[in-house]
């Protein structure tokens, strides 16, 4: 596993620098996989999670009458924590395991040791494309679902405060530090790396047949969502402790 | 190892070769060498280990001891750009033709040309369509592996496994799974690539028929080493008694439940 992962970033940020050809186009047609294939959900989710954030904070909110601040709660939890946490579960389960079955398959099929015969390097081949696109998509994803999120926030403090577009806009924007963003990229990152590696790894691992494939691809997904939420927490702590 | 008729350059070499999988030792000492020119069968019964044994030939598995050496390039032991390089001359045709399912079957062919040659896309074109014309394919070239038969799968495969002229040719199960015209047919196409070029060819098959046509020197694998090996004549004459129990098919002591099936219908109608 670990040799898999440095070899991966070798030939992903290091192999380049020696003058070795990078596998762009496939690299592309997984971005378009991994993003623009999730697109439309995570939408959905990070737009419905936005509008649930909003109303539990009106109505708690409310007591306090500080209904002026639901702009501001939902924005810095979707920047901080929903749009990464949930974007990643969303793409480990669609992309992660779908990696994890598609190279499982390959792997039964016998054309991984056809790569391998011919001389061409599954790790390149395979898994740094998948890599590389996971840590290029899913940072977009993630500030996709951060303005779809704050949307979702919007309608419902319209519907239920007869707040004006504007001026929960202005609050937003007030409330959010460049920080907030980042801080949510940065999971994004690491995101996408446990996933690509998880989902990568597990496909390779399959050596029987198709029954194989099924298990390799379920626990990708089950150790992807565990890890995502374990780093999530780690990397949430570190950047509290460090303020 | 007898029977080696042309004096061209050993390009398979196995010494020793020692291969456990799971605990259980599957190869137990294998040596066997082919020369450019020659057709060495591997023939045996299902799980003598004649798979594994191609698989350490490929360099897809580490032999637990003795080498395999490509063209005197010793897989485990050579450093990493001179078993690259000796790969490149290298063909496998698997099974069950381990094509690449999301490309069409030009691309496939395509592939090994696109990584190590700098050909522009129209002449790698044509280089796949030559090759899939040798193997009766032409029609197919923009068809997906999975809309062709078990038998034009394999053809592929052997066309995949030369686009790149290897002189050295490994087959696994060519008849498996076919019908016996089809299989006829691969077995066919093996003998006039030899016509054409001197390649060293390792071929795995528990068919007997597609052994002694094809082969220039067959090895009789039982429980992971070769009992014999000799021209087809030499087999075919063989008095050993596991040789000649595979060679007549006679089904082996072990099948006592098939007995006891057949004394429990006998007597139970």
């Amino acid at each position: 596993m670990w040799r898999m992962t440095f070899s991966s970033f070798d030939r992903i940020f290091i192999a380049p620098l020696r003058g070795e050809p990078m596998r762009v186009g496939a690299t592309i047609a997984q971005v378009a996989r991994a993003g623009a294939g999730s697109l439309p959900l995570v939408a959905l989710i990070s737009f419905l999670v936005g509008m649930i954030l909003a109303l539990q904070s009106v109505y708690q909110l409310q007591k306090l009458g500080a209904e002026s601040l639901v702009a501001d709660l939902v924005a810095i939890a979707i920047t901080r924590e929903m749009a990464p946490l949930l974007t990643a579960i969303i793409v480990s389960g669609r992309y992660g395991a779908a990696i994890a079955a598609e190279i499982g398959t390959m792997r039964v099929s016998q054309e991984v040791d056809a790569l391998t015969v011919m001389g061409v390097d599954p790790i390149s081949f395979l898994v740094a494309p998948r890599l590389l696109a996971l840590i290029i998509a899913l940072p977009c994803l993630v500030i996709f679902a951060d303005l779809v999120g704050i949307l979702g926030g919007l309608l419902v403090a319209m519907v239920t405060l007869g707040q004006s577009a504007s001026a929960y806009g202005a609050d937003s924007m007030a409330a959010l530090e460049l920080r907030d963003i980042f801080t949510g990229l940065i999971k994004a990152l690491a995101f996408a790396g446990i996933i690509g590696v998880i989902g990568c790894r597990m496909g390779m691992s399959v050596s029987g047949g198709a029954d194989e494939v099924g298990r390799a691809t379920t626990s990708a997904v089950v150790r992807s969502i565990v890890l995502v939420i374990v780093s999530d927490l780690l990397v949430t702590a570190v950047i509290y402790v460090r303020g | 190892m007898s029977g080696a008729e042309n004096d061209g350059k050993v390009l398979v070499r196995a010494e020793g070769v020692v291969k456990r999988l799971d605990g259980r030792q599957v190869l137990m000492g294998v040596d066997l060498q082919v020369r450019s020119g020659e057709t060495l069968v591997i023939l045996g019964p299902s799980g003598c280990g004649k798979s594994t044994l191609l698989r350490c030939l490929a360099g897809l598995e580490r032999p637990d001891e003795g080498r395999v050496l490509l063209a005197g390039v010793d897989l485990c032991a050579a450093p990493a750009a001179a078993v690259r390089k000796v790969r490149r001359r290298l063909g496998m045709a698997f099974q069950g033709g381990a094509l690449f399912g999301s490309l069409s079957l030009a691309e496939n062919l395509e592939l090994p040309l696109v990584e190590f040659t700098r050909l522009p896309a129209s002449t790698r074109r044509i280089l796949a369509r030559i090759k899939l014309g040798m193997v009766g394919l032409e029609e197919a070239m923009d068809k997906l592996p999975s809309q062709l038969s078990g038998g034009m799968r394999k053809r592929a495969a052997l066309a995949r496994a030369l686009v790149l002229d290897p002189d050295i040719l490994l087959f696994d199960e060519p008849s498996a799974g076919l019908d016996p015209v089809t299989a006829a047919g691969l077995d066919r196409l093996l003998l006039d690539l030899k016509e054409v070029a001197p390649v060293a060819m390792v071929v795995v098959t528990h068919e007997m028929e597609s052994a002694f046509a094809i082969a220039d020197r067959i090895a009789l694998m039982h429980e992971g080493r070769f009992l014999l090996s000799g021209t087809p004549a030499t087999v075919r004459a063989s008095k050993h008694p596991v040789v000649r129990r595979f060679l007549d098919r006679q089904p082996a002591e072990v099948l006592e439940g098939a007995r006891g099936l057949r004394r429990f219908l006998t007597e139970n109608p």
